[in-house]
């Protein structure tokens, strides 16, 4: 079968199993969706996820005395529904498993099916006077970048759909879920399967609307809906970068179909902007700021720790597997871009460790266990734009490849935990779950152990490569090294600080809990026990130059090496390349991890009174940690009253919201200002208030005027505005 | 002038003499269905009208395909049938059509059936039909009179509900000052030209020196009558209160065909006459389009009532539209007539599911009445749900496609100013369209009546939602048919 000319068809297979879901779903459901708002004493979140199971038998005998018949069947399409939806996504892994063993043996590793043109343009002057027609067509490319993403995004994709008919069997909305989920998949694949930046932009809002449904799941915890929300509201002003830079690279290069950027940028046309930041470091900073957004970067990652409301697989598929990679994978597939661009570059590169070590500092002190995952993500993520800023695109591929093994592995172990201690998020309420719950603290072990950075696990090869690349080339700095180092041993530290507060020492878990622990289903360790041997073997394909491996041992960089090879990637890797200086950095970093492991096995374990000494000792430091920075509240202050709430209503009807979200907004200004000191407080703060709620009386008396329903003041607006006119033609 | 009455005209005028024909059958015949739940047999006269009406657009269309004339000219110059004229009256058509769909189950629960509302449908859609044809001022004003005047009427049609009344009489008062300004700019372009023709205005404005004052001070008072009618800023007022209070159904009417029916009154007016003192009226409408996005956005983040929310987000779309004629270039031009369709059928499509919500005893046009929708009737949420992504311009819905042509216009003839300040507005309406999202996904199911649905409903609702879906993915008919229609 000729796998590669039916590409298209690998996301249509999921495609499919969303609509039966999404249209013939609530068919499937046992019980009636009405009920699902309403049903007293069922609390069904993932907080209470365990009581949800213990009330689930008798719920459900109720269920069959009120609609008799209709749960009978229920349970058996249930089962339908388990089947059709991780199956079409095997399909696509099949399909895309195919296509990539056919690409193998293809000489120039790139093949496009092209569907129908989708958007079509006018023939147009372009700035230098050629003349161009700007279309994007309905079509796909696959090439050894698109190749590991699809595989990624399969593979794992199916691991955590069989999860999830684990660990979502107990909730309502079964279809739902799954049908959202399907969707992803689909709308993932478009984004790394689209031949040009038009059509990726379908897949990349697509996520983004799965993203929020799925966050937003269990519906009725208003947090979560207001974290779904905030996730897309953040990514939007990113997607506003994205836009922009497309339209910047279809009016300079006339095109954005992949394949053509990249010719036409490697043609010679182009020069590196070494001296200035000129046209192309433009459009590479929009496309950068896209990707802030999607990969949850400063200044915009604040909606990734708030979207772990969501269900626990989707945390481990979205949140950390797929989606959150697509800015990564976006700038990967602009290195023709980003190479004629070394100051758009640095930013990248800049932002990528600031934002690692800033995340890892976080995670220090988070007692979530979700919450820690969460910033750890958004630290590896940073270490992927190290890498990319850097120059070195496959590194940040590779680690894009191993950090979805041990990452999904993370993320579902901490379901497995939080399942098994009813649904208890809460770090200082778990200990000692090792031997009650043993494949669950062996996978997540060996996932702690990769992402620590120990040699021989997967996340060693990549976090190191990184670091080398970091210190090494062109583009690198001896302080992109020193940051990436230190976040490298402070994960090691948090991360552990999970093991021990999760499995180890004395259990903190209420008694009454204490007697439910059990370890979860096959459905559920199944998926474990694979993503853990990924975790061990996925980083053996990149093994580090200076061990002299080759074929299948450096197998990763060879494989990609056609979707960047080019004159520019050349020169980074012949930079200075010494072998001593390599093994020492090595014997650096993983002795960094050690000492952090240490660390934390010493404060959390051998002396548990050490973390609360510090605690007391350095209260600011810690306070501001654990309040993450207080980022959310001065975006809160700045943003969301400031301007949405303030400005909204200051142009519409005047209402108390404008009152309120003033009052709000110098509420969180105190809260921020109040850690720092008194002195603030009294001074400035109160006058910040009496300020803000002067202007906001103030500039009420032109909204008064505006709208208040007097038709006069309608016509004397039409009126100013036409004086206006006249006014400009004086002024002029 | 010796034969008024000749084959040519009769061919050109056919469509406006059917539209108008089965108006006034409705109006002479009304008591033929005495009781309310007759009435709904006018809903079929006005789609067997529209029907006729679009046999003879498609036979004008025919004739240019075959002749390859690029217009039909009748009554000497007054009227003029080209692509641009068909195009906008393909819209018209479906507009009337799906507000004629939901009207009647619409008007009996609100107690109004009368045979009138439909004749009134039908003659404003005749009116429409001379703004998008006339290229006489005379004409024009004409066109834009006979719509106008039963946009009055449809919007105070609920004669017992207050909110009903005043946005009628607020409405009539402001249009009427509106069109003041827009006759004064009218009689200087006659007192420029000697004649009301278009082709005559342009010839005589392209003769003025650049700058002058008669031909800015034309240009400005027309600008503020042709800005009011497509509501942007500051001559927007008038639209939160009358799409609050006129009857839900002419709400989507008034947003959707008479804002494009104004857009094709005012491109022919920019691109035809004014197009000499371009240099004048592009920063004019670049702050105009500017001040409109902003409000628009702005103000509808705190709205409450979903009509009134809707009347906002269509300023600010008002907005977005402007920027192509800023650009100016082909692409813009086209940008705004691919935008116009499109915002045609998400718009009627949102405003199809408030209607749904307008139960007995139930107003329903309340944000928080779209509560739990998803959890009641999963088919309208998830239907409503494309409607508001289309609306802020998220692929691969059919209301990307009108912003990114507008954006794209803007990139290329180097505006990246407003390019910038576009996007990022679009970015802030993803704020309040998703308020609505998240109160029908995310909010507690509070109301369990069923929604008032019908058979004109349904049908209505898988025509705007099949082409919200269709277009976005294979936009390629519509595309070709807006590249044919655009103004040289």
């Amino acid at each position: 079968m000729n796998f590669l000319d039916q590409i298209w068809l690998i996301p249509l297979f999921p495609l499919f199993g969303a609509v039966v879901m999404l249209l013939f779903g609530s068919k499937l459901d046992p019980q009636p969706a009405s009920d699902v708002a309403v049903a007293p004493g069922v609390e069904l979140t993932h907080d209470g996820h365990e009581a949800a199971h213990h009330h689930h038998g008798h719920t459900h005998e109720h269920a069959h005395e009120h609609v008799t018949g209709h749960d009978h069947h229920g349970g058996g399409l249930k089962t339908v529904v388990s089947l059709l939806c991780p199956g079409m996504v095997l399909l696509s892994l099949i399909w895309s498993a195919g296509a990539v063993l056919q690409l193998a043996n293809v000489p120039e590793r790139s093949h496009e099916v092209i569907q129908f043109t989708w958007l079509a343009g006018l023939p147009f002057h372009m700035a230098g006077g050629r003349l161009a027609t700007f279309s994007a067509d309905w079509g796909f490319l696959l090439d050894p970048l698109s190749s590991v993403m699809i595989l990624v995004v399969t593979g794992i994709g199916f691991l955590i759909h069989v999860y999830s008919t684990g660990y979502m069997a107990h909730d309502n909305g079964y279809y739902r879920f799954f049908g959202y989920l399907n969707l992803f998949v689909f709308f993932m694949l478009m984004l790394v399967l689209a031949n040009n930046y038009a059509l990726m932009f379908v897949g990349w809002e697509g996520v983004g609307l799965c993203s929020y449904l799925l966050i937003g799941f269990y519906f009725h915890k208003k947090s979560a809906g207001d974290a779904g929300k905030k996730a897309f509201v953040v990514n939007r002003v990113g997607d506003a970068g994205f836009i922009l830079g497309m339209l910047l690279m279809f009016s300079v290069l006339g095109t954005v179909k992949f394949v053509d950027v990249r010719q036409i940028l490697g043609s010679g046309n182009f020069r590196a902007e070494t001296a200035g930041f000129g046209v192309l470091s433009t459009m590479a900073l929009l496309l950068f700021i896209g990707a802030t957004g999607k990969s949850a970067q400063i200044p915009l990652y604040v909606w990734l720790p708030d979207a772990m409301e969501g269900p626990t697989p989707v945390s481990a598929l979205i949140h950390a597997a797929t989606m959150v990679t697509a800015g990564v994978y976006m700038v990967a597939r602009s290195a023709a871009l980003y190479q004629l661009t070394p100051h758009t570059s640095t930013i990248v590169a800049s932002v990528g460790a600031f934002t690692a070590i800033l995340a890892a500092t976080i995670a220090l002190v988070q007692n979530d266990i979700k919450r820690v995952l969460a910033y750890s993500t958004v630290s590896q993520l940073g270490y992927m734009f190290l890498a990319l800023g850097v120059g070195a695109y496959w590194v940040a591929i590779f680690h894009l490849f191993t950090h979805a093994f041990f990452k999904a592995l993370l993320f579902l172990g901490s379901g497995s935990v939080i399942h098994a201690v009813s649904g208890e998020q809460d770090m200082r309420r778990m200990g000692g779950l090792k031997d009650k719950i043993p494949i669950t603290h062996w996978t997540m072990f060996v996932a702690a152990l990769a992402i620590a950075g120990i040699p021989g696990f997967a996340g060693f090869f990549s976090k190191d490569e990184i670091l080398w690349q970091a210190y090494s080339s062109q583009q690198g700095s001896n302080a992109l090294y020193v940051v990436g180092l230190l976040t490298a041993g402070l994960t090691a530290f948090y991360m552990w600080r999970l093991m021990h507060m999760t499995f180890y020492g004395r259990s903190r878990v209420a008694p009454e809990i204490e007697a439910h622990i059990h370890e979860s289903p096959a459905s559920m360790t199944v998926p474990l026990t694979l993503l853990a041997i990924g975790s061990v073997l996925a980083g053996w394909i990149g093994t580090p130059r200076l061990w002299g491996m080759s074929g299948w041992f450096r197998g990763f960089e060879q494989w990609l090496e056609p979707s960047f090879a080019s004159a520019a990637v050349e020169a980074v890797k012949e930079g200075a390349h010494d072998a001593s200086t390599e093994g020492i950095l090595m014997g650096v970093s993983i002795a960094l991890a050690l000492i952090g492991i240490g660390i934390a096995r010493y404060c959390y374990h051998i002396r548990p009174e050490i973390p609360g000494a510090i605690e007391a000792r350095c209260g600011p430091i810690h306070r501001t940690l654990s309040n993450k920075w207080y980022v959310d509240e001065i975006y809160d202050f700045l943003f969301v009253n400031g301007f949405a709430k303030g400005g909204g209503t200051l142009l519409g009807a005047f209402d108390r919201n404008v009152i309120d979200g003033g009052v709000n907004g110098a509420g969180w200004f105190t809260r921020f200002s109040s850690s720092f000191s008194i002195w603030w407080d009294t001074w400035i703060v109160d006058g910040t208030v009496r300020l803000t709620s002067l202007l906001v009386k103030v500039s009420s008396y032109p909204v008064r005027i505006v709208q208040t329903g007097r038709v006069q003041a309608y016509a004397l607006f039409v009126v100013v505005g036409a004086l206006a006119f006249f006014g400009y033609y004086l002024a002029r | 002038m010796s034969q008024y009455y000749s084959t040519n005209e009769a061919f050109a005028l056919t469509p406006a003499l059917t539209l108008a024909l089965f108006g006034c059958w409705i109006l002479v015949f009304d008591f033929l269905f005495a009781n309310s739940k007759q009435k709904r047999y006018f809903a079929l006269v006005v789609v067997a009208g529209l029907i006729f009406a679009g046999v003879g657009l498609y036979r004008q269309q025919a004739f240019l395909a075959t002749s390859g004339d690029s217009s039909i000219i009748a009554f000497s110059g007054a009227l003029t049938i080209d692509r641009f004229a068909l195009y906008f009256n393909w819209v018209f058509e479906l507009a009337t059509l799906i507000v004629a769909l939901v009207s009647y189950n619409y008007l009996e629960i609100e107690g109004e059936h009368h045979g009138e509302y439909y004749a009134l449908l039908l003659f404003a859609q005749c009116g429409m039909f001379f703004l998008a044809a006339g290229t006489d001022l005379v004409t024009l004003f004409i066109g834009l009179e006979l719509m106008a005047l039963c946009f009055y009427v449809m919007v105070g049609f609920l004669r017992g509900d207050k909110r009903s009344n005043e946005a009628a009489i607020k409405y009539l008062l402001l249009g009427a000052f509106s069109s003041g300004f827009l006759v004064y700019g009218f009689s200087i372009m006659y007192g420029l030209a000697g004649s009301t023709r278009l082709t005559d205005v342009a010839a005589a404005i392209a003769a003025r020196p650049a700058w002058d004052p008669l031909v800015f001070l034309a240009m400005t008072t027309t600008a503020v009558g042709l800005l009011f009618k497509i509501s942007a800023a500051p001559f927007h007022m008038w639209a939160p209160d009358a799409y609050e209070g006129a009857p839900t159904t002419i709400t989507a009417y008034l947003s959707v065909a008479s804002k494009a029916a104004s857009f094709a009154f005012l491109l022919r007016i920019f691109l035809g006459p004014l197009a000499p003192a371009r240099d004048a009226w592009e920063p004019l409408l670049a702050a105009v389009a500017i001040l409109t996005m902003t409000i628009g956005n702005l103000a509808a983040i705190s709205q409450t009532n979903i009509k009134r929310l809707l009347a906002y987000s269509s300023i600010s779309h008002a907005g977005y539209m402007l920027l192509g004629l800023i650009a100016g270039n082909d692409t813009g031009i086209q940008g705004i007539a691919v935008y116009v369709m499109v915002y045609a059928f998400m718009n009627l499509g949102a405003f199809l599911v408030v209607i749904a919500l307008r139960r007995k005893n139930i107003i329903g046009d309340d944000v928080d009445d779209m509560a739990g929708l998803m959890y009641r009737s999963p088919g309208y949420a998830v239907l409503m749900l494309i409607f508001l992504l289309s609306l802020a311009g998220i692929p691969p819905t059919a209301g990307f496609l009108g912003k990114y042509y507008i954006f794209l216009s803007l990139i290329e003839t180097h505006h990246y100013l407003l390019a910038v300040i576009a996007t990022l507005y679009v970015a802030v309406a993803i704020y309040y369209y998703f308020r609505i999202v998240k109160t029908m996904f995310v909010g507690e199911l509070t109301e369990k009546a069923p929604l008032a649905t019908s058979f004109g409903l349904r049908v209505a609702l898988g025509i705007t939602g099949v082409l919200t879906l269709a277009v976005g993915v294979y936009p390629e008919p519509v595309l070709r048919l807006a590249q044919n229609s655009f103004l040289r």
